[in-house]
């Protein structure tokens, strides 16, 4: 049953082949039973689990279910959960339990859908590889000691080890993308805007983006049919229809055209990741889509912008962690002062408090024009790089990261050389843009992920093209051993 | 661009983190990392390009000016760190 | 040394919104401590502002009301600093792009002039919660129920030259806001608040001085004190051969005393930035002259119509229109008492003498328009004297009555007008004094005639018990005194 996809295990529930009950207690037992190898989940919410699974067999049974009523999913612990601690892996939420849902929450309530728990991350998103985790690294189901990639491995690993079938993620500089990548999964960053951020902890909001994890296109496409859409409470939600992400998977791929950034495939790309990548190109083209060499100019300025805008919209994010309305406080203050730098300097991890003093410094009088205002300049060129490359092509695709999945410790003394890992995925952040990764093969044992980029609102091409390619490949079905 | 020991010991106090001697040693070294990566931005033309801030040339909505909310505070004090009288607590503040 | 004070102001003004700038919850005042302060307000994890478009409208009025710029696309930026009152450790305010562009208004001087002082911008923004002092075993109390109540803070040009242009400024804000409807004007209640910047250069220079910000005046009174207190401070550091510390200070209104809150050098750097949250404020052409034609009468117009249609003097005018509560007032006065010079008077004399000694405003007062315009009546009618008004106005306002001749019969205040009565008693008392009388009409000076004309009315009232029409027996005496 844990090898079952969203739509399958939806179509069990809908037959009556087995109940949400008899499923959710089947993947709590595993959790517990596996996770202690992966430290995927932060929180396990058995409790809650078993009595939305009741509820949902109770909903079935009155005829009116969604195609999520009792399906079994787990959320990133950056997501709000009323009732339900939720850490955003510091140590400063270590005893946070929000009264209020987020938004995607909310969705995923209201389509029945039901939560195990929440899963590990890089403390507050900032980090490639969930090693930053107050509550413990996690570790990639696909080779011991190896990073499930950041800052959502939790819910990347957890989807890849058969703990969920899906798991919510968010995606600032390539946090769904690269561990999705890393673990052998397919995820899907949206547009900016698609996905409400009310209730998501903020990291950086004119990056940050909600998204979806799972193991094939068609339960991400489910997935972000309950997450899409409008929300009065966030000003950067976009007014716009949401399509049934799922009407148009079965669309043919003929006359797809295909652009490769020629920047995307530099000498830092390993041989060998560069031949899976070009392979599963080849079987885009054998489904009738073209290919052109495409080129983002401008992207090589991705990470340098990136570690100026993002950090800086955290320094200020992130003030409000004081220890005076929730979370952290520190023992004895002796002034407000006190109350305030220990608080701080004691709640957050190390390169939680990196970022902010990156991004305090970017900001500071006498640095704005040359970082901040430079940068956002920056990023409007390589918007337009990704603008004018949409001109020729429906579709950019490129490897998700420079590599597979490294080892635990191998980046952890080097924050440079840790961002460098998000080289390829970042820009699409800057630019807003959607985009995915899908499992395109291995390198050592460790898996590949191929990166499609669409321009703004195109998910349900990238979801078509990614679920096309999954007819015809299998490297979404392998399973860790 | 380097950073110095003064500056990310002013930063730390703007940010209101405490720092102690050893952690500025190791901050200036990866802050230095960090902004040796920043400053390849210096590189770019960007003489006549605007700011980009957001990546959708959107405009603001704005909410009608109704009450929407009720008054929710046994829930939010539930979890501070220290109230009394339905205030929130903080070391005696000097003005 | 002879020194020219040149002063700017910055007022908060507390727009009276139903709910604060970012998010639904009610901005009622005087609600239990954090009964009104929601997840946005307090900062929660993953909250977003939504603004609130009254905020916009209102600000808009503003604008168009100081005749200044509307900024079609206006940008919210986080002004950074960490304070217990600041939830997300940033205030939500605006820099670059302020909603209301430069603009003006005209304040009267005491000569009768007309002085245009500069607004130099208004923006947009979310007030902080407040701390409570007092003790909770050694620790401060922190209310954030005040915590994003939408204000528009109003910066003008250092134009005013003295307390006195400072405060007829202030006073001409607090008239246009209120007229607007888009502050209730309660100062005490912090509705507005005004930071003076203070700088003095010597007489007739062009080179501005340093200058300090005295910040949080909540009152008229304590803002003219705390100038005349900085600009003494500043001269004496002058004339002592010192210098000024560019610095903010705090008035302490009831001791007349002030001091030193930060200086420059340990100022905060609030690293302003376009806040991720929010997108750029588009105000079209249809929003601007929407606000434009809700714009009601204001203090100029009012003052004008006064003169017009009232025949008032400039003074009276200017005082009376100033303020659209007292403005109403009067004018509810004048259509029940039709002698607008009349109403004009009682309502700057007894009215306010009377409002001022119960810290009441007019809203508050127990005697209606309507009630003062049926004394105005009975007093140009001469059924009452202006002593007995005063009696029939202490019975309104204790509430005694509330309705004027059921007073006046009660009190048995009617004025006798009978002239023939009225000639009867004079004949009587001037019989009794004839050395008066001779005396009189011995003195060629018309002033001392006038004078000594009063030596008869005191036995003329005793006489008539009170009840005698004074300007009746005036006509009377100097009829038979020739």
């Amino acid at each position: 049953m844990h090898n079952k996809s969203v739509a399958e295990l939806s179509r069990e529930l809908e037959s009556g082949a087995i109940s949400s009950v008899e499923l959710t207690r089947q993947l709590l037992d595993r959790i517990k039973r596996e996770d202690g190898a992966y430290n995927s989940f932060i929180t396990v919410t058995e409790e809650e689990a078993l009595a939305d699974a009741k509820a949902a067999d109770e909903q079935r049974a009155t005829g009116k279910a969604t195609p999520w009523t009792g399906v079994p999913f787990a959320h990133k612990d950056i997501f709000c959960t009323r009732g339900v601690r939720t850490t955003c892996g510091s140590k400063m939420l270590e005893n946070f339990v929000p009264p209020y849902d987020a938004t995607v929450t909310a969705n995923f309530r209201r389509a029945g859908a039901v939560c195990l728990g929440k899963t590990n991350m890089d403390e507050f998103a900032m980090g490639s590889s969930t090693e930053s985790s107050y509550f413990g690294a996690t570790t990639n189901p696909w080779g011991e000691q190896r990073v499930p990639g950041g800052s959502s491995g939790g819910s990347a690993a957890a989807v890849a080890a058969r703990l969920v079938p899906a798991a919510t993620a968010t995606d600032t500089g390539g946090s769904i993308r690269q561990p999705a990548a890393l673990c052998g999964i397919t995820g899907l960053k949206p547009t900016y805007g698609r996905v409400s951020r009310y209730g998501m902890i903020a990291f950086a909001s004119s990056l940050d983006q909600g998204g979806t994890m799972a193991r094939t296109a068609e339960d991400n496409a489910m997935m972000l049919n309950v997450m899409a859409g409008f929300d009065p409470n966030d000003s950067t939600s976009v007014d716009r229809i949401v399509p049934d992400y799922t009407a148009s998977l079965d669309e043919p791929l003929k006359g797809l055209r295909i652009g490769l950034p020629k920047e995307y495939f530099s000498d830092q790309l390993s041989p060998a990741m560069e031949e899976q990548v070009r392979n599963a190109v080849r079987e885009y083209e054998k489904l009738g889509a073209t290919v052109k060499e495409v080129s983002l100019p401008d992207a090589r300025l991705a990470i340098a912008a990136y570690y100026v805008i993002a950090p800086a919209e955290a320094s200020a994010n992130l003030s409000r962690f004081d220890g005076v309305r929730y979370g952290y406080r520190c023992e004895d203050p002796k002034d407000l002062m006190d109350l305030y730098t220990r608080t701080r300097a004691e709640g957050f991890g190390d390169e939680v408090k990196r970022r902010i003093l990156v991004g305090t410094y970017a900001l500071s009088a006498g640095y704005f024009d040359a970082y901040y205002l430079k940068a956002q300049k920056v990023r409007r060129l390589i918007q337009q790089d990704f603008i004018s490359a949409f001109r020729e092509v429906d579709v950019l695709m490129s490897p998700t990261s420079p590599s597979p999945a490294f080892r635990q410790g191998e980046k952890t003394n080097d924050p440079v050389t840790m961002y460098l890992e998000d080289i390829f995925t970042i820009a699409v952040n800057l630019a807003g843009v959607p985009a995915m990764s899908v499992p395109a093969g291995f390198v050592d044992g460790l898996p590949v992920g191929l990166q499609i980029i669409g321009d703004y609102f195109s998910e349900a091409r990238l979801l078509n093209a990614a679920h096309q390619f999954q007819q015809v490949t299998d490297w979404h079905q392998r399973e860790p051993q | 661009m380097t950073i110095s020991r003064t500056d990310i010991e002013k930063v730390a106090v703007l940010a209101r983190i405490q720092v102690d001697e050893a952690q500025v040693s190791a901050l200036e070294n990866d802050l230095g990392n960090i902004l040796d990566l920043v400053d390849q931005l210096s590189a770019a033309d960007t003489d006549s390009v605007e700011p980009l801030a957001h990546p959708l040339d959107a405009v603001q909505r704005l909410r009608p000016d109704e009450v929407t909310e009720s008054d929710q505070r046994e829930a939010f004090q539930a979890i501070a760190p220290a109230t009394e009288n339905g205030l929130y607590l903080v070391p005696r503040v000097i003005e | 040394m002879q020194w020219d004070i040149v002063i700017g102001l910055e007022i908060h003004v507390q727009l009276a919104t139903r709910t604060k700038i970012f998010s639904g919850s009610s901005t009622a005042y005087g609600a239990e401590p954090n009964t009104q302060a929601n997840a946005v307000d307090l900062a929660m994890p993953g909250t977003l502002p939504v603004p609130n478009e009254q905020a916009f409208r209102y600000a808009v009025m503003f604008g168009l009301a100081v005749n200044a710029e509307i900024e079609r696309r206006s940008v919210f930026e986080r002004k950074n600093y960490f304070y217990p009152d600041l939830p997300k450790g940033y205030q939500t305010t605006q820099l670059e792009r302020p909603i209301v562009g430069p603009g003006y208004v005209g304040i009267d001087l005491e000569n009768g002039e007309t002085k245009r002082v500069r607004i130099h911008h208004a923006h947009l923004e979310e007030d902080a919660g407040k701390s409570l002092h007092e003790d909770f075993h050694g620790m401060t109390g922190v209310d954030l129920n005040r915590a994003g109540t939408p204000l528009i803070e109003v910066v003008t040009e250092p134009d005013m030259n003295n307390a006195a242009e400072a405060v007829a400024f202030a006073r001409k804000l607090h008239g246009i806001v209120t007229s607007l409807g888009i502050c209730d004007g309660d100062m005490s209640q912090g509705s507005m608040r005004f930071d003076v910047n203070i700088s003095l250069k010597p007489k007739g220079s062009d080179k501005l001085g340093t200058r300090t910000e005295t910040k949080n005046l909540n009152s008229f009174r304590f803002m003219e004190q705390a100038i005349a207190h900085e600009v003494e401070r500043q001269m004496d550091i002058l004339e002592d051969g010192g210098t000024i510390t560019q610095e903010t200070r705090l008035y302490n209104g009831d001791r007349d005393e002030s001091r030193s809150m930060r200086t420059k050098e340990e100022a905060n750097d609030y690293r302003y930035f376009p806040c991720p949250d929010l997108l750029p404020v588009e105000i079209d052409e249809a929003f601007i002259e929407e606000a434009r034609a809700s714009l009601p009468e204001l203090p100029d117009a009012r003052k004008a119509r006064f003169m017009e249609q009232y025949g008032l003097n400039d003074y009276d005018a200017s005082l009376l229109a100033s303020d659209s509560r007292l403005a109403a007032f009067f004018e509810e006065t004048v259509k029940h008492g039709k002698d607008a010079k009349l109403a004009a008077n009682w309502i700057q004399g007894e009215f306010s003498a009377r409002l001022n000694a119960e810290g009441k405003s007019v809203a508050q007062s127990p005697v209606s328009g309507k009630q003062l315009g049926d004394l105005v009546v009975r007093i140009a009618d001469n059924t009452i004297s202006s002593a007995g008004a005063k009696k029939v106005f202490e019975a309104l306002w204790t509430g005694e009555n509330d309705d004027v001749d059921a007073i006046i019969e009660a009190k048995g205040l009617k004025q006798v007008s009978d002239t023939g009565e009225l000639e009867k008693m004079v004949d009587e008392v001037l019989a009794e004094m004839p050395d008066q009388v001779a005396q009189y009409q011995q003195e060629e000076d018309p002033k001392k005639r006038k004078k000594m004309l009063g030596g008869f009315m005191g036995p003329l009232m005793k006489a008539s018990k009170g009840q005698g029409n004074p300007k009746l027996f005036n006509e009377i005496l100097q009829k038979k005194l020739g």
